[in-house]
């Protein structure tokens, strides 16, 4: 068995120096208090949608299943309010689709269903069965049901757990808080893990500007005994955008690079955020599913920047409204960081699963670069993580040009936005390597 | 909420580098060499670089109208290609003449190919090609340094490598030293080595440019330098070589963008001036080996893509 760590992080490629602005992560995450109304929309992941199990007019729980899917890549929803079912409503989400949605007004008692206890777990597949229950999907942002990724395929072989608390965007500082507000559960879940699948160790790789998570997480990691003593570790990786992405992590945890189309797994490598691990840890005490989520409010047309833990389906209005309002009119409201967070239309939407930050731009933040000529000068090639040339991509993509865009690996850009940061000329170059892969797409399709 | 928000594609924030603050830091880079140029050959040489500067600029302008784009003076690109013009003239020119020399580097290198990132060639190189081809004798008329203080004098002489072409010995030439702050003739901006270097330096640090292309150039240079069984120190000091390593190969539009293919690029540079310097009929070889290695670019370019994250290890598997 293999148990040395990395002393520090691997050499990865490109990468930009973007601003921190962690305003909020020395604040104690505040609790909000229960919304009138919740809405749950039917497709809170990657995967299959959910079809509702409850009716209008019903009474729910918190933690009653509301909705399932017999669909393996899916993940149940839990109501996360206790009141009366509504009409079933129709939302448009941040990325444009439209989808049914639970609606619950609220009975203002909070009232846990008696559904909610701790799963018994005693073999590798009662434990995949509770991931899969707990309704858990990756809580990073990508929304990847929990359960597949635990679900490691014939043939393969796992040796490193990696616990993604790098939190390279801007702004966003749920991770963080929830690392060291929650670091108890967040090392229940990594032993969980590591013992049910048989991972010799886990690494805790977290960004250099968030000493006080390496610090809490280091004290944790030294006082394991037992079995696991010496088998979890933590790395100081370099801030450097974007240190959180899959395969960069790896690259900086393992020096291993994940081969094109391929999965963590094929490198022997499962990546889970640190926030996933520390749900993971508390449904394994309690049983309670995901029914709430930790989001940073925060951007300079928010009056109290802050961390708060809210029910899913919240709208993202009564969040602001708490946090003090606007202090001046928002501009452009970010599900997500500024680096690959979505721009939404209206603060009505609801908190889905995988957010974990609204980021309220005011006018001046929110000024954009009118686009000049290209100047050729690399930045854009120097600083891709994936080692593409999103210039070239640009200019492919605009002239419609589908072998150019997959000769140069349109469909490996991960969007990162790390070369339209870096631009100088301020070209849009992830919104046209957006349109180069659903050209590449369309031309699959004929 | 009254007012709308805006909804654009990622990502949201930018790094605050423009194409205006990189062309003023190019500007300050060049600032020791004309500082140097005015000190060594006097306040013509200001004026020299106020009559290309005007001419670019004003080229630009009148352009950019007559063609009804967008104006772009404001980028200030046209500013650092009257600068490196004024530098790769000798001070005895024609105003006139170096006037022209700028309307042909906007006008016809430039913006008839689109303007700023769309020029194949360097406007400022291309323009002192043109220039030498049409008034050779007035573009080889190299002023003394200091002449201006003595004005009994004959104030001009030959170039460094002039003398060496026509069989100079090293003793007769100026010293290393005299060389390296600038003391020898020359084009107006090429002959101070340490405010070329100087400014190399800044650029670097700011990362504007990466040291690649003038390390492999001037590298290369030496090399062939010693090879040819020249004066390697001779060689890096005298004539353009400095200039355009460190100001007119790195310029983005017309170098490679992949590291491997500046590396290409700046080898292929060293070997062409060097070539020209020893066997060609010409004294100097500079700004013709920069052309026509950016006439290869596009090709350089091609040959020498990244790859990709993870496209080598997804090669090597399927082999297995």
């Amino acid at each position: 068995m293999d148990l040395t760590f990395p002393v520090k992080p691997f050499k990865t490629h490109g990468g930009a120096d973007v601003p921190h602005h962690k305003n909020t992560a020395q604040m104690k995450s505040a609790i909000l208090p229960p919304p009138k109304q919740v809405v749950l929309p039917m497709q809170q992941h990657v995967g299959a949608p959910c079809q509702p199990a409850v009716k209008p007019g019903d009474m729910v729980l918190i933690g009653q299943k509301i909705a399932d899917s017999s669909a393996y890549v899916s993940a149940p929803i839990y109501a996360s309010i206790s009141g009366k079912v509504r009409p079933m409503k129709k939302v448009m989400l941040a990325g444009g689709q439209v989808l049914d949605a639970v609606v619950i007004d609220s009975d203002g008692k909070m009232e846990v269903s008696p559904d909610v206890k701790p799963p018994v777990i005693s073999n590798l597949d009662d434990f995949i069965k509770a991931v899969h229950d707990s309704g858990l999907v990756g809580l990073g942002g990508a929304g990847f049901p929990t359960h597949v990724k635990l679900k490691v395929p014939e043939g393969k072989t796992i040796d490193t757990l990696i616990i993604n608390a790098a939190e390279c965007e801007p702004y966003i500082t749920a991770d963080n808080r929830g690392a060291i507000e929650d670091s108890q559960d967040v090392f229940a879940g990594i032993r969980e893990v590591l013992k049910m699948l048989k991972i010799e160790k886990a690494i805790i790789a977290v960004e250099d500007n968030k000493p006080d998570v390496i610090k809490v997480m280091s004290e944790l990691a030294e006082k394991e005994s037992g079995e696991l003593k010496g088998h979890i570790h933590v790395l100081a990786l370099r801030s450097k955008y974007p240190q959180g992405a899959e395969k960069v992590l790896i690259q900086s945890c393992t020096g291993r690079c994940v081969p094109m189309g391929k999965l963590p797994a094929d490198v022997g490598c499962i990546v889970m955020n640190v926030t996933s691990a520390a749900f993971l840890g508390s449904y394994l005490r309690t049983g309670m599913p995901l029914v709430k989520k930790r989001v940073t409010i925060d951007g300079s047309a928010i009056k109290n920047p802050q961390n708060v833990i809210v029910p899913l389906g919240t709208p993202i209005k009564d969040i602001i409204d708490f946090c003090g309002g606007y202090k001046e009119p928002p501009k452009k409201i970010l599900m997500g960081g500024p680096m690959m967070g979505i721009a939404i239309a209206s603060d009505e939407l609801p908190i889905v699963k995988q957010n974990n930050g609204i980021i309220c731009l005011g006018e001046n933040e929110a000024h954009r670069l009118e686009p000049t000529e290209c100047i050729r000068c690399g930045r854009c090639v120097s600083g891709c993580p994936m080692n593409l040339m999103p210039t070239f991509l640009e200019k492919f993509a605009m002239m419609k040009r589908v072998d150019g865009l997959k000769k140069l690996s349109v469909m490996d850009c991960m969007e990162c936005g790390t070369c339209a940061f870096n631009c100088p000329a301020g070209r849009p170059l992830v919104q046209a390597i957006r349109l180069g892969k659903s050209l590449v797409k369309a031309e699959g399709k004929k | 909420m009254g007012e709308k928000l805006v909804v654009s594609s990622s990502p949201h924030i930018k790094s605050g580098v423009t194409t205006r603050k990189i062309m003023l830091d190019v500007i300050i880079a060049l600032v020791p060499a004309g500082i140097a140029s005015i000190i060594i050959f006097g306040l013509r040489a200001l004026l020299i670089i106020a009559v290309t500067v005007a001419s670019c600029v004003l080229s630009e302008y009148v352009s950019r109208r007559v063609m009804k784009r967008k104006q772009t003076i404001g980028d200030l690109s046209a500013v650092v290609t009257g600068l490196l013009l004024a530098y790769n003239l000798p001070v005895t020119i024609n105003p006139l003449i170096a006037a022209f020399g700028g309307v042909i580097a906007i006008v016809v290198v430039k913006q008839m190919f689109g303007g700023i990132g769309q020029n194949f060639v360097n406007p400022a190189l291309t323009a002192r090609i043109i220039l030498m081809n049409s008034f050779s004798a007035p573009m080889s008329n190299w002023a003394k340094p200091f002449y201006y203080l003595n004005s009994s004098d004959a104030i001009t002489t030959a170039s460094p490598l002039g003398m060496l072409k026509q069989g100079a010995t090293v003793s007769q030439l100026p010293s290393y030293m005299n060389m390296f702050v600038g003391d020898c003739a020359g084009c107006l901006g090429e002959t101070c080595a340490l405010a070329l270097i100087l400014g190399g330096v800044y650029l670097v640090a700011r990362k504007v440019i990466s040291p690649v292309i003038p390390l492999c150039y001037l590298g290369t240079a030496a090399l062939l330098s010693a090879v040819m069984g020249r004066n390697v120190l001779m060689d890096l000091l005298s004539g353009g070589i400095m200039l355009g390593s460190i100001f007119m190969a790195t310029d983005y539009t017309t170098s490679p963008i992949t590291v491997k293919g500046k590396v290409i690029f700046a080898i292929g540079c060293g070997v062409i001036t060097m070539l020209i310097r020893n066997f060609g009929s010409l004294p100097e070889g500079v700004s013709y080996s920069i052309v026509v290695m950016n006439l290869l670019v596009p090709l350089i370019e091609s040959a020498t893509h990244p790859v990709a994250f993870g496209k080598e290890t997804a090669k090597d598997e399927a082999k297995r």
